[in-house]
């Protein structure tokens, strides 16, 4: 009767489901993405970890349908991803990308406001229920009054925080991240992910890719680890954080402490990775 | 509500500003006249040359001067959005060249495709090679296009298109060839009718309704390819349609009045000074000021050499490329 109601209760959640996924860019001498199996679960943070060039990105956009597996598959909310509508998926993930390309300049309003594209026909404007999506996320992500400023007069963190604002206007169930915190000093990436968490806690699902193993085992309930498009590790920071695996992923020493807290955090394993020398 | 009412008194004003420069293009020529005898003239009053003047030349001129400023602005403005690059226009990019070239070969073949209502689709076949020859050149892995190499790829197919439209032109002999160069390479709306303002009006208008209907996803390509499809847009389709919306759009107006450079160029870039680059917002204020601009400069061609006229490219280049050289400069040293 549980599994049933489980079932059941399925359909409507923001998981991905990923099989055997393989992927290969054309002329590569070996596969980006190279027989990946996870899950990511809905109502919490995964953590996408691994080095530079261990496929990360490449996992990314094949979890967001911008590439196609050439073995394997990805399920989102139990449907094929290649049978989702590009409008459709848009109202249930919302992306914040790295850096992007902004050659002419909009308002932080009408940036965040393209968060309803998904929601709304070519012909129609901005109704009510559309503004209040648009105020609810400025408002949440403290945007308020840079509203009418061009986003090119912004500092990165700021143009971060347009960007992630602009993703909570779709109002999707899951919530994907590529290196959030690339450009916030630390303040600034407590606070985003404070806004992650608080997500997640409402039952959303949130994805995102770092570099920051340490933010990641704060924030994250699980963990996903890739070397050379291979996971080599998944599940709660206190088992991904191996010295022995991480040492071998990264090639290079590093200890495993403890948080000393005080906050919700003590105790939560932190990578330091170590100096050569006696 | 008073950004609304903003926007809302924008429009009535840039609407204004048209409609004196409208009034002024039928006023001032050869031949002044007064506003009283125009308004009169229009209602069919008045002596017969001023009626003549006034409803069979400078109105048709003036709305044709206007349709073609508003396509050429919009079609760049779309360009600048679809490609990320503030340099794009139709003629930078060499669609109107191509554009040309297409509607110079129909003339010389002949037959149905030299009538006025299927020129622009021949324009249209020379304009949509020659944005894919541009745009091949130009493609850089694993999507996208290098800015600097569109640039160069469609000032060489531009100069191409050039050429060749002047040695076909050299082999049409029952044609003005002098004239009929002029109009093809520099531009001209001495040859404008009630019929060509139709057939304009016919592409302009669906035209600008389809861009306008893209302009969020236009908002949404601008940020980059990635950002869009995870808004919802449906990348290629929508990138297809919009170019080749914007392609049409510039091969009708060059059908009809030559290749004008630098209107689309220059116009997108003072309606985002004035009004910000969100594209539903910054489609029709481009068309309108495309509209006023092209107006003026038709103005200053008339008036200029008068009892003759310079040729309108003449014009907008004059004041385009300073513009165009001005934003080069600034691109290189960010």
């Amino acid at each position: 009767m549980l599994l049933v109601a489980g079932a059941a209760a399925g359909a409507t959640v923001a998981e991905w489901v990923v099989e055997r996924v393989r992927f290969r860019y054309p002329g590569a001498t070996r596969a980006a993405v190279d027989g990946v199996t996870l899950r990511i679960a809905p109502g919490e943070a995964t953590a996408l970890l691994g080095p530079n060039g261990s496929g990360k990105s490449t996992l990314l956009r094949l979890l967001l349908g911008r590439l196609r597996p050439q073995e394997g598959r990805v399920v989102f909310a139990d449907r094929p991803l290649e049978r989702w509508p590009r409008r459709v998926l848009a109202r249930w993930v919302g992306v914040v990308p790295q850096e992007e390309e902004t050659p002419f300049p909009l308002t932080v309003r009408d940036l965040v406001a393209m968060g309803r594209y998904p929601h709304l026909g070519p012909w129609r404007r901005l109704g009510p229920r559309d503004e209040a999506a648009v105020a609810t996320a400025l408002r949440s992500c403290d945007l308020e009054s840079l509203a009418e400023r061009p986003i090119d007069a912004l500092s990165g963190g700021e143009r971060q925080r347009a960007r992630l604002a602009r993703a909570l206007a779709q109002e999707p169930r899951a919530l994907v991240l590529d290196e959030p915190t690339a450009s916030l000093d630390f303040g600034h990436a407590m606070e985003l992910f404070e806004v992650l968490h608080g997500w997640a806690r409402c039952g959303a699902t949130v994805l995102f890719v770092t570099h920051d193993l340490n933010l990641a085992a704060r924030y994250a309930q699980t963990l996903v680890l890739l070397d050379r498009g291979r996971v080599v590790a998944a599940g709660a920071a206190a088992s991904v954080f191996d010295p022995g695996i991480l040492e071998a992923v990264y090639g290079w020493p590093v200890r495993i402490v403890r948080h000393p807290g005080p906050g919700p955090d003590t105790g939560v394993p932190q990578v330091l990775p170590l100096r050569p020398g006696p | 509500m008073t950004r609304g009412m903003r926007a809302l008194g924008g429009a009535a004003l840039l609407m204004a500003v048209w409609a004196l420069a409208l009034l002024a293009s039928v006023r001032w020529g050869a031949v002044g006249l007064s506003t009283a005898q125009v308004m009169q003239a229009l209602l069919g009053e008045g002596p017969g040359t001023a009626v003549t003047i006034v409803r069979e030349l400078r109105l048709p001129r003036a709305l044709q001067a206007s349709l073609v400023g508003a396509m050429l602005a919009a079609s760049g403005a779309t360009f600048q959005a679809l490609l990320r690059n503030p340099l794009a226009d139709p003629y930078v990019l060499g669609v109107s060249s191509g554009a040309a070239m297409g509607a110079v070969a129909a003339l010389a073949l002949g037959g149905p495709w030299a009538q006025p209502w299927t020129l622009p689709w021949a324009a249209f076949a020379g304009a949509v090679a020659a944005l894919l020859l541009v745009l091949a050149l130009a493609s850089r892995a694993p999507s996208g296009w290098d800015a600097r190499t569109v640039v160069l790829a469609g000032v060489g197919v531009s100069a191409f298109g050039g050429a060749v439209v002047l040695l076909l032109l050299s082999f049409v002999r029952d044609v003005e060839t002098f004239r009929a160069a002029v109009l093809w390479t520099m531009g001209s709306l001495a040859a404008a009718s009630w019929t060509s303002v139709a057939v304009l009006a016919a592409y302009a208008v669906p035209g600008l309704a389809l861009l306008w209907a893209g302009g969020r996803a236009l908002n949404a390509l601008s940020l980059g390819e990635d950002t869009a499809a995870y808004l919802g847009v449906r990348v290629v389709a929508v990138q297809r349609t919009l170019a080749a919306v914007a392609a049409l759009l510039a091969a009708a107006a060059v059908a009809l009045s030559g290749v004008i450079g630098f209107v689309g160029l220059i116009v997108p870039h003072a309606a985002r000074m004035l009004w910000g680059s969100e594209h539903r917002r910054l489609l029709p204020v481009a068309a309108l000021l495309g509209a006023t601009f092209l107006l003026l400069a038709d103005l200053v061609a008339r008036l200029a050499a008068a009892p003759g006229e310079l040729p309108i490219g003449v014009v907008t280049a004059l004041l385009g490329v300073p513009c165009f050289l001005w934003l080069v400069q600034r691109r290189a040293r960010p």
